[in-house]
């Protein structure tokens, strides 16, 4: 069409060109900040369908958000999981301690001591909560912002920080990037760093269990920004048409490093309403809210389990911090977000709410916080004897190429040799200990 | 070289009949999923209907719906739930229907089932086979015909395996099947139902004239990694795998030339002593494959066999492949390295070099300058 007049496109009368929209997120660096906008309904208020309902009975709860805990700190609603309070202060500690590990760790990295970390600050609910609601073996798929899962189902945080560091104790042998964890034990997935790419393996893990007629399920974590990969179109596909015993967790924290959640698709309809086109049943919920992230996971749980098929779980959430260390998120967004964001603080609104039982106190949420802070430390200093990253204490070299196959194949012998031989050039006294 | 020469066979009173590749193929699903009862078979129509070259016939009948069934046409769900249903314990065998159709799982097979044991250290592994029926000469067009092995051989992780025969399609796919780690079977649909050997003006044989069609009733595998010699020989060695074995054994034959043939049946991890010994003896080598030229698997064994074989070289490495264009539909047999191709080849590498008088001759000479 190269021959035809420039000038054609605009044969259209009176009708204006088209123009291309790009997303725009509502602040950039320096913006005032007013949420005022955002649509938060009050606690209480979202009403608790039957676990066993159709899915288009969840449908209207993807537009609402399911909120438990109140302005005065009270468990309301149909929601509310009724929980007890050694439950809740349970519950309260594994996320100050996710919350405590994340900053040792990041000073860590700042420190030198690794390559790289990723917070998940204000979202501690959207993994914790969601452990406690599962059953310790039921299977999870987790993205690389849930180690709030691994804490919750007992993993040693010393263990946790030899695989950040790479050493000579990691179980990872050294060959991931710091924490992209894996603990089958712990019926904790190996953490890709591809995005999404969980999304179907939990579903064909689900799928598995249905085929042997276990009792476990699966419950996989993306980001809002990954739900746009073709990943999660083909798992929530697979997981209707199989009626698969899997819950979705979409952690909508509002951005992906500098994208917001519009890039995504959020700015013409929330994450939770995808499900509606898939027949998927839908929750959307307030991520910061400790109480309602169980409720919902729990009541998505308790489907799969009863085989009445996948759930998706919108987390309403805000990613606090920066996307990870290699990331500052002062240069794309306004650092009043963080201040302004209506939902508050997962941490506080819990430990306020059990203060409010009287169940819990200022001076016993110090006390716990100094204590953590020292077992962090503890499990550091024990971490470091088996070295850091980049000094010499890590995995035997040969070890490089072991797991590739189950049997190392000649040309992978032939490599390891060579590796070997460059290794003695290098040091002449050096022996693989 | 009979089945009883090989690996694990114990077959001497197995009754032996003539099979083509499908029902070969069948008869290894049939066999594993009576076997072992965590192979699982999924894909688009393999379930009712039996896949749309009936490899999967009679698999849902026999062992019912949750183990045998259709999936969604998305390939990145396919192999994606075959990667968790391995972390689970299962040991799924997923049809791409057509390899031309894999890409979207692309990321699934090389960032995911490749990786697993690797980066959980060995927790997770993925005993995952994906068969898919590959290459052309079928009238398939851009999107029926390619043959993408070499997108495969570059990753650290996978196993490629293909068979040329339905004697070795049903030892190759148990053997793959059994395998710990993730397995891509592609299977030549060229010669599913006979030997095509490249002559497409003439009629294809049957598979049941050719010996390779005996198939052993029962179990048998055929170790991966181990090549097969077709043809033992000393003017020349001719590397090639799925159809292009029949169609260099009739070439050479047509010409009356003494050639060596080695079906390689695995591409990774690769039978190089075979190669290596094969080439040493010959002193030139013919790769033949159909796939594009440019980064193909040739181009691979071509640099390994000058690694190896340098000094007993005497002619330069012939390389023969399809061209790098999409695979043409009309001109299907102009993009298709048959006889002429394959012949001219081998005459310039006749007509290269010449016999080595006797070990430690001319070669012996070049390496001491």
């Amino acid at each position: 069409m190269a021959d035809r007049p420039a000038s054609s496109h605009s044969n259209r009368g009176n009708l204006p060109p088209l123009s291309l929209h790009v997303p725009e997120p509502p602040y950039r660096p320096g913006d005032p900040v007013d949420y005022s906008w955002l649509d938060i309904p009050p606690a209480g208020t979202a009403p608790r369908p039957d676990e066993a309902c159709e899915a288009a009975e969840t449908h209207p709860l993807c537009h609402g958000l399911i909120r438990v805990l109140d302005e005065d700190h009270r468990a309301v609603g149909a929601w509310d999981p009724r929980l007890d309070p050694e439950t809740l202060r349970r519950m309260l500690r594994v996320m100050a301690m996710t919350r405590a590990f994340d900053d040792r760790m990041y000073r860590g990295q700042r420190q030198g001591k690794t390559s790289f970390y990723m917070k998940c600050t204000g979202e501690e609910a959207t993994s914790v909560a969601s452990a406690f609601a599962l059953a310790d073996d039921d299977m999870v798929f987790p993205s690389y912002r849930q180690q709030g899962i691994l804490i919750a189902r007992g993993y040693p945080i010393v263990e946790m920080i030899n695989q950040i560091y790479s050493n000579r104790a990691d179980k990872l042998k050294g060959r991931q990037l710091p924490i992209m964890y894996s603990s089958r034990e712990h019926s904790f997935f190996t953490i890709s760093g591809n995005l999404a790419t969980q999304y179907p393996q939990a579903v064909g893990w689900a799928m598995a269990s249905a085929i042997r007629g276990d009792t476990r399920i699966a419950a996989s974590w993306i980001g809002e920004g990954s739900s746009a990969e073709g990943d999660a179109h083909a798992a929530f596909t697979f997981a209707t048409v199989f009626n698969a015993p899997v819950v979705f967790n979409v952690v909508n924290n509002q951005w992906a490093i500098s994208s917001f959640s519009g890039f995504a698709g959020g700015e013409r309809a929330t994450f939770a309403a995808r499900a509606v086109g898939y027949g998927l049943a839908g929750l959307r919920v307030d991520g910061n809210d400790a109480l309602a992230v169980y409720a919902a996971v729990r009541w998505a749980a308790n489907r799969a389990r009863a085989n009445k098929g996948p759930t998706l779980i919108e987390h309403f959430t805000y990613r606090a911090e920066g996307h990870s260390t290699s990331d500052d998120p002062s240069q794309y967004r306004s650092a009043q977000e963080r201040e302004e964001w209506p939902l508050g603080d997962p941490v506080m609104r819990l430990k306020r709410h059990l203060i409010s039982l009287g169940e819990w106190s200022v001076e016993a949420h110090q006390a716990m916080d100094r204590e953590l802070v020292e077992q962090v430390k503890a499990a550091t200093k024990e971490a470091e004897k088996n070295g850091i990253l980049g000094h010499g204490l890590h995995h035997p070299f040969h070890t490089m190429f072991e797991d590739v196959y189950e049997e190392l194949p000649w040309h992978l012998k032939d490599q390891s040799e060579q590796a070997m031989h460059e290794r003695r050039v290098k040091w002449p006294d050096w022996k693989e200990t | 070289m009979s089945a009883l020469e090989e690996g694990p066979v114990t077959l001497a009173d197995a009754p032996v009949r003539r099979l083509n590749m499908i029902e070969a193929i069948n008869e290894a699903l049939h066999l594993m999923m009576a076997r072992d009862d965590s192979v699982v078979v999924f894909g688009e129509d393999v379930g009712y209907f039996g896949g749309v070259f009936r490899a999967t016939a009679g698999l849902q009948k026999t062992f019912g719906k949750s183990r045998v069934f259709d999936t969604p046409i998305n390939e990145c769900g396919i192999i994606g739930a075959a990667v968790g249903m391995a972390a689970y314990g299962l040991r799924p065998v997923p049809e791409i229907q057509f390899a031309d159709y894999i890409y979207p799982g692309y990321d699934q097979l090389v960032s995911e089932a490749a990786r697993l044991r690797y980066r959980s250290a060995g927790e997770f592994i993925a005993p995952i086979t994906v068969r898919s029926p590959f290459g052309g000469g079928i009238f398939g067009g851009q999107t029926h015909s390619q043959s993408p092995e070499a997108l495969f051989t570059h990753v650290a992780g996978l196993k490629v395996v293909i068979p040329s025969t339905p004697h070795d399609a049903k030892g190759l796919l148990i053997a793959a099947i059994e395998d710990n780690d993730p397995v891509i079977f592609f299977e030549p649909k060229r010669i599913y139902n006979g030997p095509f050997n490249g002559y497409y003006d003439k009629p294809v044989e049957p598979w049941a004239r050719h010996p390779d069609s005996e198939v052993p009733e029962g179990y048998y595998s055929i170790p991966l990694g181990k090549a097969r010699i077709v043809r033992e020989g000393e003017a020349l060695t001719v590397l090639a795998y799925g159809t292009m074995i029949h169609v260099a054994e009739a070439v050479l034959a047509e010409k009356g030339v003494d050639a060596e043939i080695i079906d390689l049946r695995t591409l990774l991890p690769l039978d190089i002593e075979t190669v290596k010994k094969s080439v040493e003896k010959t002193g030139k080598c013919l790769i033949v494959h159909e796939a594009t030229r440019t980064g193909g698997f040739g181009g691979e064994l071509s640099a390994l066999v000058q690694e190896h074989c340098f000094y007993h070289l005497e002619a330069p490495i012939e390389r023969v492949t399809g061209f790098d264009t999409p695979y043409p539909h009309s001109l299907e047999w102009a993009y298709f390295p048959g006889p002429v191709r394959i012949g001219e080849a081998v005459d310039r590498l006749l007509a290269s070099g010449g016999r080595r008088a006797a070990p430690g001759g001319r070669n012996d000479a070049v390496r001491n300058g």
